[in-house]
């Protein structure tokens, strides 16, 4: 009634008198945007394939009977020397430790970080409202440089070990977890926080006792969900730069024939590493949602 | 009227038991902070933490500061032949053509003059070298017999090391050192040195505006194409920052992202349809199908892609195909899940008017869910197109190449510099590309 103010909606007015007619036109417009949609996207997945294909090193079709090539030679040797397996898991632990340490302490710091940064940044709880675009951008920011980048930085600097990882790690989980820590922040009531200032309690309290609770669930349930990630990109990084099981993974893989065996033991030492954590903080995660 | 008991029909006994379980919660707040101090002190120690001050490279990281914002030119002379050669960042793509002197190089009946600037002044003339350093005097060096002999205002400042053989001295303003074989000077300049144009591109020896002009009305620089062409073709083949390669391997790298994660959805949709309760009546089929999925994310994406690089051979097409195959079990996973938390409402409509399954999928499924799934599949092509980065380090395709060569290079500092801003704009941009797409698609036209 109000928006009759405001004059009709832009764009074609709906024929009154022929309600059918105009529906049917409507949806053969859409059903010929959908297509041309669909027609423009196969094309782009093909010719990006093509693409891809012809500035690959091995061709896609010259390389499919190849996949399993590999994984056999591999399962083929470790099958000989089954035998070594369990020596061999014992013999890796450490490294495996050490990758879900880079990982578990990451997360822990980049989590106490993405605290800060995520209640200083929603608009409503900061005590520095200015502040927050600043903060956001580098939350932006440390979200887009990917991992691999400051960790080879680091090691260039810091030396081969696990603290490069552990420090990459942390600053993109800071970016990460600090944007969904401010979206749950955000949405909570600001009831209890009102009722806080009213008794006189600074910003520490009213953050501690009035917003925390309410979030600490969502605020965990991002953390499990971000420390799964993370053991899969400390392997990798380890892969890439050095540390933990990942670091062993290339050096058996450089080697090439003869070193299969570790390479099963290590592939699996991983798989089982991340199936459990994943089961784990799946279970964690169900409790802390539903209370 | 003050009141110093609690309210009395709070008995003492609940007064206390409500105390009592304060107290227990206090602790039990207190120590899951202690708990967390105390990991983090064992894995500071397991990452032998007090060690790393010893090990890290601090003047490692001065090279890498100073190497991001600035670049140095080489003034060589040979002291056997007397050529002097200037060059940027001492490499050959990046010396200047024999007679070419920037301004403050210049050749002079005393010698070769290079002023560092802030009254430094550096002289090479024949059988030696003089370096005037302001606020301490002259440092002279001429060359004998045997070696090189120094004259310079005693004591010797620690900033000069001098022996029979070699002399250097690093100031504030530049590095200068002198042996029988080559005098040598490194000026510091801020910003990347021929960033857009190359040493042997006529452009780099212009002025904006002058460029500007010849672009606009000037004569022709090379006869066979325009001048606006020269100056983007000389840009992109640039052969000290290859913005080409460069813009190829970014395209790339944006490439593996995009048909890695569509590539993923098309594939995982209708396995998806197979994996879902409501979908599909054969429990075994269903149930093998989330094995399949689980299997495929717990073996994790880094080794799909070594598993990929052996078959296929580096390249974008492997980083693809690795993402896709990833992201193949993550989408199975949360589409299936998507699938099953439908309305039947609308679909038990569709088979009213007697549609058989495909069109009870397209008509009553689909529309429900193409949100849900295009905005993870949005949200997984942003994070893709990071992930693509690393993918490419371990494949050896797209950005993620050039970058883990400049790095293990541990020299060209500025094309790192170069590359992580190019990775963090590309990013950013597929970051609000996704979320614009996302509005768009989600809500309508909003």
């Amino acid at each position: 009634m109000v928006d009759i103010a405001f004059g009709p909606e832009p764009g074609p007015r709906p024929k009154a008198d022929d309600p059918a007619a105009h529906y049917m036109e409507l949806t053969r417009r859409r059903r010929l945007y959908g297509t041309i949609l669909l027609v423009f996207f196969i094309a782009t997945m093909a010719s990006g394939f093509h693409l891809a294909e012809e500035r690959n090193a091995g061709g896609f079709f010259s390389g499919l009977p190849m996949v399993f090539a590999f994984p056999s030679e591999v399962v083929a040797e470790a099958w000989e020397k089954r035998a070594n397996l369990p020596g061999l898991f014992w013999s890796y632990l450490p490294s495996l430790i050490e990758t879900l340490n880079i990982a578990a302490v990451s997360t822990l710091i980049g989590g106490a970080l993405a605290v800060i940064m995520a209640l200083l940044s929603s608009p409503g709880l900061s005590p520095w409202p200015r502040l927050t675009p600043v903060l956001r951008r580098i939350m932006d920011a440390s979200r887009a440089v990917p991992e691999i980048v400051i960790a080879l930085i680091l090691i260039y600097i810091l030396g081969p070990g696990p603290v490069p990882a552990v420090i990459a790690i942390a600053i993109h989980t800071t970016g990460a977890l600090g944007k969904l820590f401010s979206e749950a922040a955000e949405n909570s009531d600001m009831k209890p926080v009102e009722g806080l200032t009213s008794v006189g309690a600074n910003w520490m309290q009213r953050m501690g006792l009035g917003i925390l609770p309410q979030v600490a669930p969502n605020w965990l349930s991002y953390g499990l969900m971000r420390l799964e990630i993370n053991v899969r990109a400390s392997a990798i990084l380890g892969f890439v730069g050095s540390g933990g099981i990942g670091y062993d993974l290339k050096i058996a893989m450089q080697w090439g024939l003869g070193r299969y065996d570790q390479v099963v033991a290590i592939f699996l030492l991983l798989f089982l590493a991340i199936a459990v954590i994943d089961r784990l903080s799946d279970n964690a995660r169900a409790r802390l949602v539903k209370g | 009227m003050t009141t110093t008991t609690l309210n009395p029909s709070v008995s003492p006994s609940l007064a206390q038991s409500v105390t009592a379980q304060f107290a227990r919660r206090k602790m039990k707040a207190m120590l899951l902070p202690l708990i967390v101090l105390a990991y983090l002190i064992y894995s500071a120690m397991a990452f032998d933490l007090p060690g790393l001050a010893s090990r890290a490279r601090m003047d490692n990281a001065a090279i890498l500061m100073s190497d991001f914002w600035q670049h140095k030119t080489h003034v060589t002379r040979n002291n056997r032949s007397g050529v002097v050669s200037i060059a940027i960042d001492g490499e050959g793509k990046g010396t200047y053509p024999a007679g070419y002197l920037p301004e403050w190089v210049s050749e002079t009946s005393d010698g070769t003059k290079v002023d560092l600037g802030n009254g430094h002044l550096i002289t090479y003339f024949d059988g030696g070298a003089r370096y005037e350093v302001p606020g301490y005097g002259d440092i002279v060096i001429t060359q004998t017999a045997d070696g090189v002999t120094l004259d310079a205002p005693q004591p010797l400042p620690e900033w000069i090391s001098a022996s029979e053989s070699r002399v250097s001295v690093t100031t504030d303003a530049g590095r200068f050192s002198y042996t029988r074989a080559k005098a040598e000077t490194l000026k510091y300049q801020a910003g990347w040195a021929l960033f857009f144009f190359g040493i042997e591109s006529p452009f780099h020896y212009m002025s904006w505006p002058e460029i500007a002009a010849s672009v606009l009305w000037g004569e022709r620089v090379e006869a066979e194409r325009s001048n606006i062409s020269a100056v983007l073709h000389d840009f992109w083949t640039n052969s000290m920052w290859r913005h080409g390669d460069v813009a190829w391997a970014m395209f790339e790298t944006v490439l593996m992202a995009f048909l890695g994660t569509f590539g993923a959805a098309l594939v995982a949709l209708p396995l998806a349809f197979m994996a879902a309760r409501n979908m599909m009546p054969f429990a075994s089929l269903r149930f093998a199908l989330r094995r399949v999925f689980d299997f495929i994310r717990g073996v994790d994406g880094l080794i799909w892609t070594i598993v990929l690089a052996r078959a296929f051979g580096p390249g974008p097409m492997t980083g693809a195909l690795a993402i896709l195959l990833t992201d193949t079990g993550s989408f199975g996973k949360t589409f299936s899940e998507a699938l099953e938390n439908i309305d039947e409402k609308q679909v038990e409509g569709i088979r009213s008017t007697g549609a058989n399954t495909v069109q009870r999928a397209r008509f009553g499924v689909l529309p429900q869910v193409a949100p849900v799934l295009l905005s993870q599949v949005l949200y997984f092509l942003e994070s893709n197109t990071r992930g693509a980065t690393v993918i490419g380090a371990i494949v050896g395709g797209g950005i993620g190449l050039l970058l883990t060569q400049a790095i293990q290079t541990q020299k060209d500092w500025e094309d790192v510099a170069y590359y992580m801003v190019l990775i963090v704009l590309t990013v950013m941009a597929m970051d609000s590309f996704s979320g614009w797409l996302r509005r768009k698609l989600i809500k309508g036209n909003a």
